[in-house]
């Protein structure tokens, strides 16, 4: 059975291929970086398993491994890692043509199958697709096959795959791992209180028998929330708690469905503006080797400020009339 | 509890705001919130450690998109992003509009059906939309300069951001939808997930209208090269 499990111990590979490949250029931050990232994915499992037996030792020691990771960030310059010349990739575009999209578009497309299919597919009595996270499972399914596809296009030597993956990899550098480190915040920000701690300070700043203001102030608190935390999701139970429920609901008789999905997508306009949504808005910037890191908020900051106001006034006028 | 310390792990998240307005390197800074916040809602070292480490690993698969890399970087070295810029450069009606709100739309459609992974930054942007992108804005006949096709390149990511977050709050199956109702469950209120998305629509319609806009003007404005006054040519040797 295919499972998620298969697809972080790819990944663990990757990351310690390209350690190597940085160790033998002589490039010692970037190789101790991705090592000690290989073996925390690599031991994710393990960790995980062992906190669930209050055992907290394996969860501190990769506490300890995220903070190396820390400091090793500064470090991750992009450097200069050859590429192949122009002229030559020029030559080989004009010789393979469409034939380099195949192995591409087979990334998107062995996903989708997987998605659509992969729960009817068993072999020998025993489902091919663990069901759990079986999306993401198709989407590493789909990069080995894409892989493979293309060095058949291309007759590249298989380990071109790693050079040239690694290539990318530096490129991306320490951007690779903030969205995690701020998925590890997030946790942390959860069990410190910092969510309800917030809602309180909303509350006291509006009058509470106003229903427009009601609204105003939760519409921006997701807002306001999900540029903190980067995420709608952790922002959403926290102000539906604080000011959701008990005062657009209970005190001025909202409609419970209308008020959870324009305030879900009020908090997703947040999502456009934050540097903490680092896998939208950060991992780009490194991907397309943009000069500053608040390149892509810039270009879409005012579609998000524009959507923002428009939901306001939906809920405003929907919230209260079913 | 006394409210002085009811808000005093929010010290994180000062520590978050002032480390990315000074320009720190994000990483550290946002370990060190964690510390701070921690420390400041009294838990002990070892505690902050492994709720760190904890969270760190639980969530594993947001690095899952670096699998797509090797097969990328390959594709790249046959000059995959030379022959997506030459080919849309020789679709004469494709232009940095249409090939923009063509993307958005599909995107949000993709998303709307659940099926989120398989566009994305890593898969399609940079070895796809961007290069393509970058070869209709230059269709008006002059190479862009370098900050425009920065701007280009930029503008490409904005719209697969777009069309993901706007179009996956319609599906019912996983995310967002599923999560408004687990809570409202929670709190003793039943709804439908049907119900739930479908008021996520006027919002997703808004979105697509307004970048489809915002792509309109932003394409009118890279139609026409920029004059360069004599001495910013020569700054910019």
């Amino acid at each position: 059975m295919l499972t998620i499990e298969q697809a972080y111990w790819l990944i663990a590979l990757f990351l310690a291929g390209a350690a190597i490949l940085n160790l033998r250029g002589r490039r010692w931050w970037h190789a101790a970086f991705w090592g000690v990232l290989a073996v925390l994915i690599a031991g994710g499992k393990f960790v995980l398993a062992a906190s669930a037996a209050h055992n907290p030792v394996p969860a501190q020691l990769a506490g300890i491994g995220v903070i190396a990771l820390a400091a090793l960030s500064p470090r991750m310059t992009r450097g200069n890692l050859s590429e192949r010349a122009t002229a030559e990739r020029e030559a080989d575009a004009l010789r393979l043509r469409h034939k380099l999209f195949g192995p591409a578009l087979l990334i998107p497309l062995v996903t989708l199958l997987v998605a659509l299919f992969g729960a009817y597919i068993v072999v020998g009595g025993v489902r091919l697709f663990d069901p759990e996270r079986m999306t993401l499972t198709g989407l590493a399914l789909a990069c080995v096959v894409a892989l493979v596809a293309a060095l058949w296009v291309t007759r590249a030597r298989p380990l071109a795959g790693l050079s040239e993956g690694r290539r990318l990899l530096d490129t991306l550098g320490w951007a690779a791992l903030l969205p995690l480190t701020l998925a590890a915040l997030g946790g942390v920000f959860a069990a410190t209180g910092v969510g309800s701690a917030v809602a309180d300070l909303v509350r006291l700043l509006i009058p509470v028998d106003n229903a427009l203001a009601c609204v105003v102030a939760f519409g921006l608190g997701m807002v306001m929330f999900t540029v903190i935390m980067g995420n709608a999701f952790a922002a959403f139970p926290v102000l539906m708690a604080g000011i959701g429920i008990p005062l657009l609901i209970h005190r001025h008789g909202a409609d419970p469905a209308i008020l959870g999905a324009l305030g879900m997508v009020t908090g997703y306009c947040g999502t456009l503006f934050t540097p903490m949504a680092a896998n939208f808005n950060i991992v780009p910037v490194a991907l397309l080797e943009l000069p500053n890191q608040s390149d892509v908020i810039r270009a879409q900051w005012k579609t998000g400020a524009v959507l923002l106001v428009v939901n306001l006034i939906l809920m405003y006028l929907l919230i209260f009339r079913f | 509890m006394t409210p002085l310390l009811h808000y005093l792990p929010l010290l994180g998240v000062l520590v978050v705001v002032a480390g990315f307005a000074l320009r720190f390197n994000p990483v550290p800074v946002v370990v060190i919130a964690g510390i701070v916040s921690g420390l400041a809602a009294g838990k002990s070292i070892g505690d902050i450690l492994a709720l760190i480490g904890h969270s760190f690993v639980s969530e594993r698969a947001l690095l899952l998109f670096v699998l797509t890399l090797p097969a990328i970087g390959v594709l790249e070295r046959a000059g995959l992003r030379e022959h997506a810029r030459n080919w849309i450069a020789s679709l004469r009606s494709l232009t940095f509009p249409r090939l923009l709100i063509a993307y958005l739309g599909l995107r949000q459609i993709l998303s709307m059906l659940g099926l989120t992974s398989v566009a994305g930054q890593a898969q399609t942007v940079r070895p796809l939309l961007a290069p393509m992108a970058e070869a209709a804005a230059e269709k008006r006949g002059a190479p862009l300069s370098p900050e425009e096709r920065n701007h280009v390149r930029a503008f490409s990511a904005a719209t697969d951001n777009i069309g993901l977050f706007f179009g996956e709050d319609v599906f019912i199956a996983l995310g967002a939808v599923l999560l408004i109702q687990g809570f409202y469950a929670q709190h003793g209120i039943e709804l439908e997930p049907l119900h739930i998305a479908l008021w996520a629509l006027p919002t997703a319609i808004a979105a697509f209208i307004i970048h489809a806009i915002r792509t309109v003007l932003f394409g009118r404005r890279i139609a026409h090269p920029v004059m360069q006054p004599a001495h910013d040519e020569q700054a910019a040797d």
